[in-house]
Order: C-alpha cells, then sequence, then structure tokens
C-alpha cells in the first residue's frame, strides 16, 4: 500500500473506532469506577500544567499587546484584547495543546502498554467489549474535564493579563475588569466551549486508537505515544481553523 | 433390537474441533489446513517448538484471532463466524489463562479476580467476597486481596490469573504456558489444579506448554504442531514411545526417555 494510501487507512480506523465510542458514550452501562478515576487523572492532574501555561500567556499576550498598541496610543485596550483572544482562541487551543501531550499520551502509553501485555485480550476473552471498558471512560472524562480546564484557563490568562495591566502600565483592576468582560459576548463564549469539547473527543479517539494498535514491546508502546502527540497536535490545530470558520460563517 | 453389544457410556464428542484452519501473519504462515479435535473433559497438551503457532492456535479457539480459511467450532458455536459481540456466550463459556497473567495493572487482586464475576454475574458484595476468597484459597492465596499485580512475584501472579480464569466455572480452559517461569512447586501446584478441575468438575482443558514433567502429569493426549499442522501423538506413553521424532525428543531433553 502507498504511503498515503496507508494513512488513509488509519483515517478510516480512527474514525470507525469514534464511531464505535460515541454510539457506546450515549448507551448504558458506562464503567462509572473507571470514568471517576479517569476524571481525576485526566482533570485533576492536568490543572497546574494548564493553569501555568495560561497564566504566562496572557502575561506575555498583555506586554505584546501594551506593547503594540502604545504605539497606536491605545494601551487601555490591553483588557479586551487579551480577554478576546483568549477566550476565543488561545485559551482553548493551548490547553487542549497542553492536554493534547499530557493526556493523550498518557492513554497511548497505558492502552499501548496494556495491549502487549495481553490485557486488552484479556478483556475480550472475558467478553467484556474494550472499547466499552477502556475508550469511552476516558473520552468521557477528556470531554467533561476539557470545557473546564478552558474556562479555567481562561480566568488564569485573564488574570495574567491583569498583573501586567495593573502593574507595568498601571490601569486599575476594576477598569481593567470591566474592559475584559466588556467585548465578551454570547458568541465567543459559545465558541470557546465548543472548541474544548470538539479537541477533547479528538485528544481521547487519537490516544485510545494509537494504544489500542500499538504492536511489539516498548518500542510500540513508544511510537504509540510519539504518534499521538503529534496527531493530536496537528489534528488539534487544523479542527481549530475549521470551527473558527465556521462560527464565523453562522 | 440388535444383538450387537452396546457401550452404555456414550462416546465422548467433540468440544473444539479446528478443520483445515489456515492462518497467515504478513509473509508467515502459522496454520496451514491445520484439524484439531478435544473430546469433552479430556486434558489436551499442544507441543511444538518456539514460535510454531501454540498459542495463535490457543487464540483462534476462543475466537482472539481471526483464522484465514477453514473453520473453528468450539461448543457447538462456529467460532469462526461469529462476531465480537456474539462471541460473548461463548467467552463466558471458555477461560483463557495467558502466559504472562495478562491481570490488570490498575486494579487490585480482589478486582483482578471479581472483574468476570462483576462482569456477568449480579451477586452482592457478600457473595462476590466470599466467592473471590474460595477462589484465591483454591490457588493457595491468601491475605493478597488488596495488593496489585505489581506487588505479586511472577507465580503469585500467575496463580491470580488462575483463579481469575476460574471464576466463571468454564466448561473448557486454554491454557498458555500455565508453568512458564514459575518454581517447580508452584509448577507442581498448577498441575495437580488441572487434574483436580478435569476429575472433579470436568473441565476439559487445552494445554500449551513446554514444560514435560507437566505434560507427563496433566496430558490424556499429546497434540505435536509442527509446519502449521497438527499430529496426534496419542497418550503420554504412546507420545513417549512411538511418537513422531521430535516429540520424542522432546520427552528425552525432558529427562523422560521411552
Amino acid at each position: 500500500m502507498s504511503r498515503a494510501g496507508e494513512v488513509l487507512a488509519l483515517i478510516g480506523a480512527a474514525t470507525r473506532l469514534a464511531g464505535q465510542s460515541l454510539v457506546r458514550m450515549v448507551t448504558p452501562p458506562i464503567d462509572m469506577k473507571e470514568t471517576m478515576r479517569q476524571l481525576d487523572h485526566i482533570g485533576v492532574g492536568s490543572l497546574n500544567l494548564t493553569n501555568i501555561t495560561a497564566l504566562f500567556t496572557g502575561m506575555v499576550l498583555a506586554l505584546q499587546t501594551a506593547h503594540t498598541l502604545a504605539t497606536f496610543g491605545a494601551r487601555l485596550y490591553i483588557g479586551e484584547v487579551v480577554s478576546l483572544s483568549l477566550v476565543r482562541e488561545l485559551g482553548p487551543v493551548l490547553t487542549a495543546l497542553m492536554v493534547g501531550g499530557r493526556v493523550g499520551s498518557g492513554i497511548a502509553a497505558e492502552l499501548g502498554s496494556m495491549v502487549v501485555t495481553e490485557q486488552v485480550e484479556a478483556l475480550r476473552s472475558m467478553a467484556a467489549d474494550p472499547v466499552r471498558k477502556l475508550v469511552v471512560p476516558r473520552l468521557w472524562a477528556t470531554v467533561i474535564t476539557l470545557p473546564l480546564l478552558t474556562v479555567l484557563a481562561d480566568a488564569m490568562g485573564i488574570f495574567g493579563g491583569m498583573v501586567v495591566g495593573v502593574l507595568q502600565e498601571g490601569l486599575t483592576p476594576t477598569f481593567y475588569f470591566n474592559r475584559s468582560m466588556r467585548m465578551l459576548g454570547f458568541e465567543d463564549l459559545a465558541l470557546g466551549l465548543v472548541k474544548p469539547i470538539v479537541f477533547a473527543f479528538l485528544i481521547a479517539v487519537i490516544g485510545c486508537f494509537n494504544g489500542l494498535t500499538a504492536r511489539g514491546g516498548a518500542d510500540g508502546v513508544g511510537r504509540a505515544t510519539t504518534n499521538t502527540v503529534y496527531a493530536a497536535a496537528i489534528t488539534i490545530l487544523i479542527t481549530d481553523f475549521f470551527i473558527t470558520k465556521l462560527f464565523i460563517i453562522l | 433390537m440388535s444383538d450387537a453389544p452396546r457401550s452404555t457410556a456414550p462416546a465422548p464428542e467433540a468440544v473444539i474441533r479446528l478443520e483445515n484452519v489456515s492462518k497467515r501473519f504478513g509473509q508467515r504462515e502459522v496454520l496451514t489446513g491445520a484439524n484439531l479435535e478435544v473430546l469433552r473433559g479430556e486434558v489436551a497438551v499442544i507441543l511444538g517448538g518456539s514460535g510454531s503457532g501454540k498459542s495463535v492456535t490457543l487464540k483462534t479457539i476462543n475466537g482472539l484471532v481471526p483464522i484465514d480459511e477453514g473453520r473453528v467450532e468450539v461448543l457447538g458455536y462456529e467460532v469462526s463466524s461469529l462476531s465480537e459481540r456474539d462471541l460473548a456466550p461463548l467467552r463466558r463459556r471458555v477461560s483463557y489463562l495467558f502466559q504472562g497473567g495478562a491481570l490488570f495493572d490498575s486494579m487490585t487482586v480482589f478486582d483482578n479476580v471479581a472483574y468476570p464475576l462483576r462482569e456477568h454475574l449480579d451477586q452482592s458484595p457478600d457473595e462476590l467476597t466470599g466467592r473471590v476468597t474460595t477462589l484465591l484459597e483454591m490457588v493457595r492465596l491468601d491475605g493478597v486481596e488488596q495488593l496489585v499485580p505489581a506487588q505479586l512475584s511472577g507465580g503469585m501472579r500467575k496463580r491470580v490469573a488462575v483463579a481469575r480464569a476460574l471464576a466463571l466455572e468454564p466448561e473448557i480452559i486454554l491454557y498458555d504456558e500455565p508453568t512458564t517461569g514459575l518454581d517447580p512447586l508452584t509448577g507442581q501446584a498448577i498441575a495437580r489444579l488441572i487434574l483436580d478441575l478435569d476429575q472433579r468438575l470436568g473441565v476439559t482443558s487445552v494445554v500449551v506448554t513446554h514444560d514435560i514433567a507437566l505434560v507427563v502429569r496433566v496430558a490424556d493426549r499429546v497434540c505435536f504442531l509442527s509446519d502449521g499442522r497438527f499430529t496426534d501423538a496419542g497418550s503420554v506413553e504412546e507420545a513417549r514411545r512411538s511418537g513422531p521424532l521430535t516429540v520424542r525428543e522432546f520427552f528425552a531433553a525432558g529427562g523422560f526417555d521411552a
């Protein structure tokens, strides 16, 4: 098979897994114990990473904006620029990239090592469905936590911007906060929440797919992990463009 | 009515039947028109060199590995033509003991053994605890319920895996190298367990192994896999005396010369 054919076959198989998972996500039984374990691992475990990323992104954004807008004498608009950029774009994308790297690769490594130690076959041999037992809890956990992490990241980013706005640019916190909130409309918030839901689904499916298709030993698991980080990052950035475009058209 | 003498016991039925089974992995042909029959209640041992396809054969029996050609019938189910979902009722009746145990890393010993019970039976917590304790006692393990597999030795892991495989009282157990990596005493305990299950509960066993001491202890029949096909070498005694040369060499290497 040609390289393009292989890639298409892979996308086809991953799409099939996504379809099977979607059906099982909304039909009982859902393994609640495993879902809770994953919520803790994926959600709580990612908090520091996503919050620190967002805090410093907000601060850098404020610095850059202040520097650029100073040329036009429009430094008062830092709050709007920072909050809009964060809520519509940087919050969802950066959080997804961070979670994609940490969680997606973690899922691929865990499921990959389960495959190579025959644990997935053991599940099947006991008439349990690996998609229901392994994929669905990870999907739900990622889909629930990523939007929450994104909202927190947005808040942290806005706070970071405020720190720079107040300490360096001499704005008052109330002024900065009001300006930040003034421009945010329903569409921005909707976009900021739809994106993480879609990204979360993609990250978890890519991680699970790479893990479940890992072959060989430690080498195969390593490859599954690296492929996940790569594929998740690319997919997030491409999907981001199309979701944004779709929202602008609508 | 005919006066011909009649046997009072019906001939044991074949519960596992592989007919002309072929399986390839890429260019490598593992099974080439293999035929195998295992009768109810017997302990059939599959002998063969490393990489000869013994584990693959076991995995075709419960449908973990799909075959390319031929037919696999187990307990009346046409395994080779069933979907993953339709295989579920069969898999409740056929247990598989994996070579490395394949215990779930993230779960305690208790949860591992309880897994098939929770999955398929609706037991109260007390019933579940009682059953798991009994199963662990059967494999001589005590006080390990709350440990995770990483805290167990190889032998203990294997015994937990045996307990898990017995949980649903299967009619057939497929053992993939049950004594590999175990000390001789634990190996003996596993052999006793296989015999006990066979004699007391009439469980049918298919054992893939290189351990000749185990073969001698448990096998009703020895099947030899080479070049993708099975040769029925008969009982242990027959295999040792007049089986294929390689089988006799296996016995000799294991210290059981004819």
